[in-house]
């Protein structure tokens, strides 16, 4: 039996893809990703048309599906994140059908019952065998955990895994094996390792950043969740990560030994683990060269799957496990929903990723964000898309007050004791009115541009386009 | 009074905003592009047209880069804008 196939072209053929098709991709490579430029690239000088691409994550690298956009080679497009480039063009309103947006969870739910069909998946595998074993933590692209490509690889018709480092047969550390791969195609490059890099990887020097991450920490320490067996998430970027740091110091502290961390990881959280403040480490993703680094030699640091994740078809996921989750978001209303899809313009610019599975799951679930940024207040009346629902979140952290949900009386009660700056989530939005005056509503066109799924698949909102 | 030559004040900082100043004898110019243009226009116009008012400044040309400043910071900006450019204190 032979797998292996020269090229990309030769893949698609082998394969059938044909006119109207889905075909799948998983972003571990990120903004350096290489591999879906280059199928629908090769799909477009073949002439095939009517494609849906349904990829876990777009992200700037990938704003050549624009030109095939307006081309008609891609008709239909479906994701969990969408960065601001082709985010803008969507707004905009080239794509005559909705966007499909899921959640990192619910696009592996999704697949596993049935709703989410794929024809052709494409994986981005920085080592693989001749077989189609393969694996992310190997290579001159290392990426660490290909946690997103499991559900594509199993439930995809027909899989093609393209690599830049062919190794003989077989693979000794599989990750994905071989009996779900149809192909094997070498390339030269699947990718920019470089450019995996997500956020800032150092924790910020902002003093209001540093102001919510200590009130967040001191969230933490008074939900009573803070003890032996702790379970923690929390994304890069400066204010996350400068949780984690004063998450850190009370642990070493009391002597808190906790479970495990999860998400995608930081070398920060690495670092975490290796002091022993974490047994284990569940990683579907790497956001930095030292988490990859660790996935491969250390032990403790395992990949998992988007299903384990998150997903809610499963018996059981990983995030249903979780204690805590430190959480972003571009605005939230007065009902605790939160909007990370767009901006305050209402233009495309995320998504959900975990977010909305791990509030769920979380006991937990703290959003930290800045009052005000740029003169735009954080808290509104009514968030431009709903990306999480208000009743999946906890605790609103801001430098100048932290609002609880008024389902959670007890917590709250326990915040005030522990004389934290408690308030009315309606007072933190009037204070931030007070400073910045009130936000003229924007308003948005009449065409829906995407459909926002919820993690069990049902319509949680629509993002209309922008005028 | 009168703006009696170029000047700036501000930066293009995120909560900031960029001014630039210049002589005009016969009629005002106001130029302004924001971030928040859809949430705040009317309030950064005001902001502006003010502090004109307050130096007693009826012509020129005025340039404006706004990344998200609150009114305190425009009217402080264009204070120290039309300082540079040869308005007096009243």
């Amino acid at each position: 039996m032979n797998k292996l196939i020269g090229s990309v072209k030769e893949a698609i053929e082998k394969a059938g893809l044909k006119d109207g098709m889905t075909i799948s991709f998983h972003h571990h490579m990120r903004n350096g990703d290489y591999v879906l430029n280059m199928v629908l690239d090769a799909a477009a000088r073949m002439g095939i048309r009517d494609l849906t691409v349904n990829a876990s994550s777009i992200f700037d690298i990938h704003e050549p599906i624009i030109e095939h956009i307006k081309n008609g080679v891609v008709t239909g497009l479906e994701c969990n994140y969408m960065g601001a480039k082709v985010g803008k063009a969507i707004s905009k309103g080239i794509l005559a059908k909705p966007v499909i947006f899921r959640s990192h969870g619910g696009r592996a739910g999704d697949m596993e019952n049935g709703s989410s069909k794929i024809d052709l998946a494409f994986l981005a595998a920085p080592c693989a065998d001749e077989m189609g074993n393969c694996s992310g933590k190997y290579g001159p692209s290392a990426c660490g955990s290909l946690g997103y490509a499991f559900s594509d690889a199993l439930h995809a018709d027909k899989v093609v895994v393209l690599t830049d480092n062919l190794v003989p047969y077989p693979l000794k550390d599989t990750s994905i094996h071989e009996g779900y791969v149809d192909y094997v195609v070498q390339v030269e490059q699947i990718g920019d390792p470089a450019r995996i890099v997500s956020g800032t990887t150092k924790i910020t020097r902002d003093p209001v950043g540093l102001r919510i991450a200590g009130l967040a920490a001191q969230v933490v320490k008074h939900s009573g969740y803070l003890k032996d067996g702790f379970s923690f998430q929390t994304g890069a970027g400066g204010a996350s990560l400068a949780v984690a740091k004063y998450v850190e110091e009370m642990m070493e502290k009391e002597h808190i030994k906790g479970s495990f961390c999860m998400g995608g990881i930081t070398g920060y959280m690495v670092d975490m683990a290796n002091k022993g403040y974490f047994d284990t480490i569940l990683d579907v993703q790497c956001f930095d060269l030292k988490a990859i680094e660790s996935i491969r030699e250390n032990p403790k640091h395992q990949e998992i799957s988007a299903m384990r994740y998150a997903s809610p078809a499963a018996k059981s996921a990983a995030v249903d496990s979780l204690d805590v989750v430190i959480l972003g978001a571009t605005q939230v209303d007065v009902n605790f929903n939160v909007n990370v899809h767009t901006d305050s313009n209402g233009y495309i610019m995320g998504g959900s990723g975990g977010h909305c599975d791990t509030a769920a799951g979380a006991k937990l679930a703290i959003i930290v964000a800045p009052l005000i940024r740029a003169r735009l207040p954080l808290i509104v009346d009514e968030v431009l898309c709903k990306s999480t629902p208000g009743e999946t979140v906890d605790v609103v952290v801001t430098q100048r007050g932290i609002a609880v949900n008024p389902k959670q009386k007890e917590l709250k009660e326990k915040l005030i004791k522990a004389g934290l700056p408690v308030k009315d989530i309606e007072e933190l939005k009037q204070i931030a009115e007070d400073i910045a005056g009130v936000p003229k509503r924007v308003e948005m066109g009449e065409r829906v541009v995407a459909n926002v799924l919820y993690r069990d698949g049902t319509l949680l909102d629509t993002i209309k386009n922008v005028l | 009074m009168k703006i009696l030559k170029n000047a700036v004040a501000g930066t293009l900082e995120s909560s900031d905003l960029f001014i630039q100043i210049e002589p005009d004898e016969k009629e005002l110019t106001l130029e302004i592009d924001s971030v928040v243009a859809n949430q705040y226009m009317d309030s950064i116009r005001a902001a502006v047209l003010e502090t004109l008012k307050e130096f007693d400044v009826s012509t020129g040309k005025i340039f404006i880069k706004d990344k998200g400043a609150l009114d305190c910071v425009i009217r402080a900006r264009m204070e120290t804008a039309l300082k540079r450019g040869g308005v007096e204190t009243l």
